[in-house]
């Protein structure tokens, strides 16, 4: 079983919602990300998103944008991001989403890659930039590494292409609940209850939510309506703001600890 | 008028391993939506026609094929024709496609346009089509290109568009085409983007071809009706390669036409600064569809140079990556200096001052030449006209030491 199923199982039993958390890797440094990722791990993850730093990053607003150039700035490649996945993998064995622009992935080689995370430690891919029309490309590769090809939907996804896009998916289903880029936001959408609902009618795997949320409060909010949430751009905000990479991961994780307190109530 | 057939034609939206829909999951509705409307109006007779009679009214098409005598007899050998697109409304072949989208934006109910522009000339002619339409429009460009670039933005203003800096990243074309792609995914329900060039996520590359495909249509017809015989050769600049897609789409079922793509080596292809992406890059996936890139091991976007802001992006139409593949075209290079050489060559002989872009299809055509006899037939795209590089042209003068037009 992947971590990511056992991850969303052990929820299940808790009868509590998921969190899901991004870091940017490599910012500002992959030192600084080894030290999050345990913090994180320790403070109530249930799964992180790795991101890969790309130079032109289309899906992202100016918190992740800055994060990347930051990440690439201090040398960040995806071979050593696999070099941090190993670290980790000593320590922790909470779930990681390898999320990525496709053409980092393209270069590396889709076998070559599929085969060098699974064997790394990572459990899953998502690819922001890779819609289900072009997934076919890596699909079969990560199926023979026992990897979850994680599925994105956007509030304009149409009812009917659901099925299409949920078909043979596994891990969980991400819910993107902005029509736009990542970013903090201080409300979302009214369509999200609609459209959330959409989603767990047409598949039987988790449902999360991300892009936005920004705090305990709306976390619990947009909760309710899914199997857990995601939370991205206020980490990197939290970590960039402090005066010591040491003092962000602490704050960083103190956020973390109280998203995961707010999900278990 | 049809779009004229080849063995690239698209398939899904593929040429051959190149092109596709690599975007987020939240613009796919858009495009499937778009490429319906599309492959819809695009058979309709009368959207046809309206947009043919734009083309003659307000464009001004048909546009000349001039046969350029002076700049034959200078390069000794073939017979030079330039298509003379610097003659179109807004100087330059870019409003062929701005029409098209535009029109395309209002039947489908869009009432806001949004572009990228490096140079300018794209965001001109998307503010113009957005005036006549009565659209509001947003041009997202480079800080960078904002200030090289300083008449054409005062343009966009006037005809009523919002200009919007880019700072992320480079500050160049790639980085609007981003901020774009980022404004467009947050819009995408009332908004239409109006791509400059034959690259993006399918439908773009297909559609700015056909709206595009106008040029080589007419320049073939014009070359028989005028030399009575087919060109030797078509030669057209390439950043994104609309001009250059647009002219051979007349040509592609002609195999014994040599159709030639120049790209810009900037300051020289071994320098590393440099525009060419068939010639000095690999493939790779960017702004929604895979071909030719410029970038690093790891698959970072390089920055590029060209002393020509419109050829100016690490990327190029997949059409064209195809037809490089298959060899149905050829690609090529040229520098700033050769494109500087040509720009006032063409300036001297012919009274003609062209876009530094087009400049670049010129130098190519006047080392080719010589090496052709009189009865052969040089077709050069003349994209655009040069007003818009005048700063340019005198600066990059005033660096290198070249006497230019203070005589």
């Amino acid at each position: 079983m992947n971590r990511i199923d056992r991850a969303f199982a052990a929820c299940r039993r808790e009868d509590r919602k998921a969190l899901v958390t991004f870091i940017s890797a490599g910012d500002p440094s992959l030192e600084v990300s080894e030290s999050l990722l345990s913090a994180l791990a320790g403070a109530g993850a249930d799964v992180i998103e790795l991101g890969v730093p790309f130079s032109d990053p289309m899906a992202d607003g100016p918190t992740i944008q800055a994060a990347s150039q930051r990440a690439l700035a201090a040398g960040t490649t995806l071979e050593r991001i696999l070099d941090l996945v190993r670290r980790f993998r000593q320590v922790s064995e909470v779930p990681l989403v390898l999320f990525s622009y496709y053409n980092l992935i393209f270069r590396y080689g889709v076998d070559r890659l599929a085969a060098d995370s699974a064997e790394a430690g990572v459990d899953g891919w998502l690819v922001v930039d890779l819609p289900v029309e072009e997934s076919a490309e890596v699909r079969p590769a990560l199926e023979r590494n026992r990897l979850h090809w994680i599925a994105l939907v956007a509030p304009t996804t149409p009812p009917e292409r659901l099925r299409f896009l949920l078909e043979g998916v596994g891990g969980f289903v991400y819910y993107i609940t902005v029509t736009g880029v990542t970013g903090a936001r201080n409300d979302l959408p009214s369509d999200l209850v609609a459209h959330t609902a959409e989603v767990k009618e047409a598949t039987d795997l988790p449902v999360v939510a991300g892009f936005g949320i920004s705090s305990p409060e709306m976390a619990r909010r947009v909760a309710t309506h899914v199997d857990g949430v995601v939370v991205g751009s206020r980490i990197i905000d939290l970590l960039a703001g402090a005066e010591t990479p040491e003092a962000g991961v602490e704050r960083a994780a103190a956020f973390v600890r109280s998203l995961a307190a707010a999900l278990r109530e | 008028m049809t779009v004229n057939e080849s063995a690239s034609t698209s398939s899904c939206g593929h040429f051959g391993p190149y092109g596709g829909q690599y975007v987020a999951e939240t613009l796919m509705p858009a495009l499937i939506e778009l490429e319906r409307a599309f492959g819809h109006y695009w058979q309709d007779a009368s959207f046809r026609a309206e947009f043919e009679q734009y083309l003659c009214d307000y464009v001004g098409r048909p546009s000349p094929l001039y046969c350029a005598r002076r700049l034959s007899r200078h390069c000794a050998g073939a017979r030079i024709y330039l298509k003379r697109e610097d003659l179109n409304h807004t100087g330059a072949h870019k409003v062929n496609n701005t029409l098209g989208q535009a029109l395309l934006a209002r039947e489908m109910g869009k009432q806001r346009l949004i572009a990228e522009t490096g140079a300018g000339m794209h965001g001109v002619a998307t503010a113009t089509a957005a005036a006549l339409f009565g659209m509001t429009c947003d041009v997202f460009m480079g800080d960078e290109d904002i200030r090289r670039q300083a008449p054409n933005v005062a343009r966009m203003k006037t005809l009523g568009a919002r200009v919007v800096p880019v700072h992320s990243g480079t500050a160049t074309l790639k980085d609007a085409m981003n901020e774009a792609l980022r404004n467009w995914v947050a819009t995408v329900r009332d908004t239409f983007y109006v791509i400059g060039t034959v690259a993006g996520p399918h439908p773009y590359p297909t559609m700015v071809k056909a709206f595009q495909s106008v040029i080589g249509t007419e320049a073939r017809r014009q070359v028989l009706e005028q030399a009575g015989r087919l060109p030797t050769e078509v030669i057209a600049c390439i950043g994104g390669g609309s001009n250059a897609m647009g002219i051979f789409a007349g040509f592609l079922g002609d195999e014994t036409v040599r159709l030639t793509g120049v790209e810009a080596a900037g300051l020289g292809l071994d320098t590393g600064k440099h525009a060419a992406s068939i010639c000095g890059g690999e493939v790779g996936v960017l702004h929604g569809n895979k071909t030719y890139l410029l970038q690093d091991r790891e698959g970072q976007i390089q920055t590029t140079h060209s002393i020509s802001a419109g050829l100016d992006y690490p990327g190029v139409g997949p059409e064209h990556a195809w037809l490089h593949d298959t060899g149905r075209a050829e690609y090529c290079t040229v520098t700033d200096r050769e494109a500087v050489d040509a720009f006032f060559l063409l300036c001297r002989l012919e009274g003609i001052i062209p876009a530094l872009e087009s400049a670049h299809a010129l130098a190519e055509a006047i080392k080719r030449a010589p090496r052709y006899g009189p009865d052969d037939l040089l077709v050069v795209n003349l994209s655009g006209r040069g007003d818009k590089d005048m700063a340019s042209v005198e600066e990059w003068c005033a660096e290198n030491g070249v006497e230019s037009v203070s005589e």
